[in-house]
């Protein structure tokens, strides 16, 4: 079924897998075991096609998966379930929408997806859930409806990354019960699962233990303990292990803790945290003695971080109480502060910082005092085998060796009360198990107070004592003996499992898995003759997978308020913002005069001057200091000198000059002032020789008949709206549309677009039609903006001006899809779109210098440039009155744009993680 | 509040800068590259504006006037048949289109006073107003000295002497140089402290800060003095070496007051950086916000077009924002080499903005950081 000769893969220059060979027969239930980090991801995407194979031979249901046309026939017979809790789900979706989304993708028709996914949410138990959105189911469950949307078409390969890490143990015997019951439905489906928890191990029809990117050894789960003479699955594969990494291990040994002196660390008495409507922490109570390792059990969601936020003073209560060394916890009391040491989940030193660097911040920050923070830092670093790494940068460590420097720096003030939030997960159990020997010592020997979460059942059992949280509540605190011995179980985990059954975790899941093969689930729908086999005609285009690309972005748009505000109102807005700032009209210029004349000629060009609306008088100047300070200070934009002598000399025909002091500081402003104060001056010049000689003037010997058109007002918004429109059709339409292939990259649910039968073309079209249509509401309501608010009309063909702005909203999302397919990140993605659409269409398509104006590369971006031509079509259907007839040019060029750009991004966008 | 976490989270935003090659080579990229294009290819008023000349004349006298128009002003002139004026007008490729109509020589001779028609497309203003002026003045010139047999034509009665004070030659790079150098400080402290903030959020950082005995006042204050430090080091060094070095442009004021001023403005702007930040919750919504903030506050400030064009209401709701009081206080200083004395108003005003926006960012702080991880 599934054959691997010496695959390879690197990463840069660590190799992920160092020649794997391994061959995995049908049918059964193959697991991949060992830590986070050695490969066992990599090679489940290898198996299930979404990552590009590097080098070696790989097989998957009889065809070389190096063939792009054989990764397509299979694609609909696997289905991957990659690693993370709900990681290639949409949070914003409802569990029925998720799996309604994958339901089309893979072709099915109305009824068939209704019988589908009606069996399967009843089969899970997630019926009753079927209208919440993904983001609010715990863990347990987030897992099951990965499950549903992997299963909806009945793969005959089920590929499973770590799909029960971070979930409780109730909900993870019922996903194996789940997984047990599917298969003896469908015997000829195989399973390929990865675990990294060695307590899965017997579950499994076959072990494949990894270490390193290399398999150290396969074998049933008996014949493993039996090669290995090892008593657990842990055993045996540090057994397994090299020599010299097995000589690194050292057994956990915990002494006894000492009669505590009943010293309370922290006590909480009916705690409760409220998000919005949503009760994260539900009264809970909980009493930690000085000097003991008190665990915090359960799922994923279920409030354990929460909870510790409160106590560490990070979150404010809802109610209840605190009582951190028998005083109330204050988050503003800073002195209290400094008894706790706090770890949080993800790593979180600051990674531009070294070790040593991290460690020095940090005491200081605490207050330690400045002569002991060498020493300090030197000791911690002993301690905590980090002596060599003090350059070092936390992102170039191993992941144990960054958990031993979180758990330094948390120790750096010596607190006497440790908060520790998982601070094992992902760690392989060598390092971990040197971990705990490090904060079982902190308890017996410095009497440090250690609170820290897990969802490793072997780590529970090493705690003092333990509570067992699920959905806001406190089930049970007691230590690991008295709880086996209350539900009289020899297990901690099958003790645990009472308990969560007896909460009611789990739902319609808690029935035995006998009774589930008579239940209705998709079993009726998969007789032999109705298995969805790959049709050959499914496999060409297809509107239904491009249909659920479609409805599901519009959907997920729709439930985020800052993407569908931006994409809504963000154009209107900076529309109204553009106009104001880009209007050329100056108009309220204050300006004063000097009068050194005093005549009736230097009053009346004085008031010439009042009487214009370009022009605002202020109070009049006494001499040159005056005019100097007052232009100085930016108060006046020009100031008129009017001579001593002006009337006289006027009417003499002796020559004489009036000074006009412009501002200069702004140049275009003093451009236009220029102009104004030169238009005055002719006007009056020839007012006054109209009276002069009684009202006819000379004739010129030509005379110039200036025609204003479109535009007769010269109106700054006339000319620039029309022109505005192209350019914010682009921006926004733009970064939306490349933000929406990104983000699913980021998010991780780019695996959906790997993992199933959508074609390249029918995703890129998928994800554009939404934001065509938004750019489209965008554009008529552009237009009635600039028809109301602005006054400016449409003269021409209003149809022409639409067909334009659809062929060009289509060019503008292209763009982004384009530049989606080049970048990684969504903040390069914004950047690069902004940077790539801005310049060009403000500088080379017209906007202010018209194209016929343009030289060199600039000439070529506008003659190429979607928005140059869209820019001539708005112009012209705005206010040249024009139709189609007349813009065939620019027509041509968008209709010519439009497949050049998705052609361009389909040609870029990968089918496979590369 | 203790000095001492200040200046040691301080030093770590610093660290934290110097080790990301990104972000230093943006900041070199805007205040070098970016600073220097910015300011050079600002268009002067009228470049290389098509025109297009329909010649029913055919005379000595159309032929001057045709050859009067050229580059830099303008392309030389297309000449064409009457009947394909219209089209041209219409597909954009012509901004003015002149008819010399038969006879025009023969009527100018005469002194019949005859009209040629200069049709100019209005919605590229820019160009239209400014370049109409142009042509009716090259058209005059050449029809008078063509009349007056190349005789230089008499003086006005009343001359008019414009003179243009700080910027003599209206040499528009002096002004594209500052402004762009005034734009790229806002740019960057915005981005700087807020992509800072939502890094320390995504990673996790914050929530250990909050867990250590320091204020949000602390890190709020190590944010701005770091950030703020780095971009007015940053914004002077262009003025300095680009704007008054490689450009030569002539700087009248006193560049320490102008840095007094800057810092001023920086406290306002890094504190907008922060409040933006505590609205985002991953780099994609500061980026689209940055874009809904930044674009409006450098079109409106008055750096782009004078305050003087926009309507009353924006000119005064402007106000609120430091742009605006930047812009007028590096203006007035740099071009015009006011004295502390007058621009004093702005520098109160900065202050009390930046002051506004702290206490703002500073009251949402602690609940956006902790609603959010």
């Amino acid at each position: 079924m599934v054959q691997l000769t010496d695959v390879r893969l690197r990463f840069g220059s660590t190799w992920a897998l160092a020649g794997v060979s391994l061959e995995v027969a049908g049918g059964g239930l193959t697991g991949l075991v060992g830590p986070d980090g050695v490969g066992k991801s990599s090679l489940l995407a290898l198996v299930a096609g979404t990552r590009a194979l590097q080098q070696g031979r790989l097989r998957v249901l009889g065809g070389d998966m190096a063939s792009p046309r054989h990764r397509r026939q299979v694609c609909p017979r696997i289905a991957y379930m990659p690693q993370g809790l709900g990681n290639n789900l949409s949070p914003t979706l409802t569990v029925l929408e998720n799996v309604d989304f994958f339901a089309r993708l893979f072709g099915q028709e109305r009824d068939e997806r209704r019988r589908r996914i009606g069996g399967l949410l009843e089969r899970t138990g997630l019926g009753p859930f079927a209208r919440r959105p993904a983001r609010l189911l715990s863990g347990g469950m987030k897992q099951k409806l990965g499950l549903c949307c992997a299963l909806i078409h009945d793969p005959d390969l089920l590929i499973l990354d770590e799909p029960t890490t971070g979930v409780d143990p109730l909900s993870r015997r019922q996903f194996w019960d789940l997984i047990a019951s599917i298969r003896a439905d469908h015997p000829r489906m195989s399973v390929l699962a990865a675990t990294a928890s060695m307590d899965e191990a017997a579950r499994f029809d076959r072990l494949v233990a990894m270490d390193g990117g290399r398999v150290l050894s396969s074998g049933t789960p008996a014949e493993l303990l039996l090669r290995t003479g090892a008593d657990t699955p842990e055993a045996a594969f540090i057994a397994l292990l090299p020599e010299a990494r097995r000589l690194e291990h050292h057994p956990v040994v915990i002494p006894p803790r000492p009669r505590g002196d009943g010293q309370v660390a922290i006590e909480a008495i009916d705690l409760c945290k409220r998000f919005g409507s949503f009760l994260a922490v539900d009264r809970v109570s909980l009493r930690i003695e000085r000097g003991e390792i008190f665990g915090f059990l359960g799922s994923n969601g279920c409030g354990k971080t929460t909870t510790m936020k409160v106590l560490a003073g990070l979150l404010p209560a809802t109610c209840g109480q605190v009582r951190l060394f028998d005083r109330p916890l204050d988050a503003g009391d800073l002195a209290t502060r400094r008894r706790v040491g706090y770890m949080s989940q993800a790593f979180s030193l600051y990674a531009e910082l070294t070790v040593h660097q991290n460690l020095v911040l940090h005491a200081r920050l605490f207050q330690v005092p400045e002569a002991e923070i060498a020493g300090r830092t030197a000791s911690l670093m002993g301690q905590f085998g980090l002596e060599k790494l003090g350059d070092a940068l936390p992102d170039a460590l191993p992941l144990g060796v960054r958990q031993r420097l979180s758990l330094a720096v948390a120790l750096v003030h010596r607190p006497e009360l440790l908060i520790l939030d998982e601070p094992t997960s992902g760690v392989d159990p060598i390092a971990r198990d040197s971990f705990w020997q490090q904060l079982i010592d902190l308890s017996r020997t410095d009497r440090v107070t250690i609170f820290l979460s897990t969802h490793f059942i072997n780590e529970a059992q090493r705690c003092d004592r333990l509570s067992l949280m699920h959905a806001g509540r406190v089930l049970v605190s007691d230590t690991p003996a008295g709880l086996m011995a209350r539900r009289h179980q020899d297990s901690l985990e099958a003790a645990f499992i009472g308990y969560l059954e007896e909460a009611g975790a789990g739902g319609a899941m808690a029935r035995p898995p006998g009774a589930i093969p008579s239940a209705p689930i998709a079993a009726p729908a998969v007789a032999a003759d109705d298995r969805p086999t790959p049709q050959p005609e499914r496999l060409g285009f297809s509107l239904q997978r491009l249909g659920s690309y479609t409805r599901r972005e519009a959907l997920e748009l729709g439930r985020d308020p800052i993407r569908i505000t931006t994409a809504v109102l963000g154009s209107l807005f900076l529309m109204v913002v553009m106009a104001f700032g880009m209007s050329m009209d100056v108009e309220d210029l204050p300006y004063a005069v000097l009068d050194r004349d005093g005549t009736t000629t230097s009053r009346d060009y004085a008031l010439n001057l009042a009487g214009s609306r370009y022009f605002i008088e202020h109070p009049s100047l006494d001499g040159y200091d005056a005019l100097d300070r007052r232009l100085r200070t930016g108060e006046l934009s020009v100031a008129i000198e009017l001579p001593s002598g002006l009337g006289r000399d006027r009417d003499r025909g002796d020559p004489t000059a009036i000074g006009a002091w412009i501002d200069g500081s702004m140049p275009m402003r003093a451009e236009t002032v220029r102009a104004y104060v030169q238009g005055l001056h002719a006007q009056w010049l020839a007012v006054r020789a109209g009276l002069d000689r009684g009202g006819a003037g000379p004739l010129s010997p030509a005379r110039i008949e200036t025609r204003f058109r479109y535009n007769p007002d010269i109106s700054s918004l006339v000319a620039m709206v029309p022109a505005m429109i192209p350019i914010l059709l682009l921006l926004i339409p733009a970064i939306l549309a490349a933000l929406s292939v990104v983000r699913e990259k980021e998010l991780g649910t780019i695996v959906n677009f790997y993992a199933t039968p959508v074609s390249r073309l029918e995703f890129l079209l998928g994800k554009q039609l939404p934001y065509v249509a938004l750019a489209m509401v965008n554009y008529g309501l552009l237009t009635l903006l600039a028809v109301t608010l602005f006054r400016v009309p449409v003269t021409g063909s209003v149809l022409a001006q639409a067909t334009g702005a659809l062929l060009y909203v289509i060019c503008a999302t292209g763009l982004g899809l384009l530049i989606s397919t080049l970048v990684r990140t969504q903040i390069a993605a914004l950047f690069g779109t902004a940077v790539l659409t801005i310049l060009p269409a403000t500088s080379f398509c017209g906007l202010l210098d018209p194209v016929s104006s343009l030289q060199g590369p600039g000439a070529v971006i506008g003659a190429i440039y979607p928005t140059a031509h869209d820019l001539t079509i708005s112009t012209g259907t705005f206010s040249k009155a024009l139709g189609f007839a007349d813009l065939l040019g620019p027509f041509a060029a968008l209709l010519l744009a439009v497949p050049v750009l998705l052609g361009l991004a389909v040609l870029f966008l990968r089918k496979q993680e590369t | 509040m203790r000095a001492a976490h200040v200046l040691h989270l301080g030093v770590k935003e610093l660290w934290s800068l110097g080790r990301d090659p990104i972000m230093l080579l943006l900041i070199v990229f805007v205040f070098t590259v970016s600073v220097y294009t910015g300011a050079t290819v600002l268009p002067e008023t009228l470049h290389t504006a098509p025109i297009a000349i329909v010649d029913e004349d055919r005379s000595p006298l159309s032929q001057r006037i045709i050859a009067a128009f050229a580059p830099p002003y303008f392309q030389a002139p297309k000449l064409i048949a009457q009947a394909r004026m219209d089209g041209r007008m219409d597909a954009g490729l012509d901004t003015f289109a002149l008819v010399i109509p038969s006879g025009f020589q023969r009527d100018v001779l005469a002194g019949r006073s005859p009209a040629v028609q200069l049709n100019v497309d209005a919605t590229r203003v820019s160009q239209a107003l400014t370049g109409s002026g142009y042509v009716q003045a090259i058209i005059a010139a050449e029809v008078l000295t063509f009349v007056r047999h190349d005789q230089p034509s008499p003086l006005p009665p009343v001359e008019l002497v414009v003179r243009m004070r700080f910027n003599p030659a209206l040499t528009k790079t002096w002004f594209g140089a500052v402004n762009k150098v005034i734009d790229n400080i806002t740019l960057l402290s915005i981005v700087l402290t807020g992509a800072a903030l939502i890094r320390e959020r995504e990673r996790g950082t914050i929530e250990h800060l909050l867990v250590m005995p320091v204020t949000p006042f602390e890190i709020m204050a190590s944010k701005v003095w770091s950030m703020g430090l780095v971009v007015l080091g940053a914004g002077m060094l262009s003025l300095v070496f680009v704007v008054q070095g490689a450009l030569a442009v002539p700087l009248a004021g006193s560049l320490p007051l102008f840095a007094a001023g800057a810092a001023l403005y920086l406290f306002a702007a890094t504190s907008l950086g922060i409040f933006l930040g505590t609205f985002a919750r991953s780099m994609a919504q500061f980026g689209l916000l940055l874009m809904m903030v930044l674009l409006p506050l450098q079109m409106l400030s008055g750096g782009v077009t004078p305050r003087e064009s926009m309507p009353a209401l924006v000119r005064t709701v402007m106000l609120a924002a430091p742009n605006t009081h930047f812009v007028m206080l590096a203006q007035g200083i740099l071009f015009r080499g006011a004295t502390l004395a007058v621009v004093w108003p702005q520098f109160l005003a900065l202050a009390l903005i930046g002051t506004l926006f702290f206490a703002v960012a500073h009251a949402r702080f602690r609940s956006a950081i902790t609603a959010m991880a």
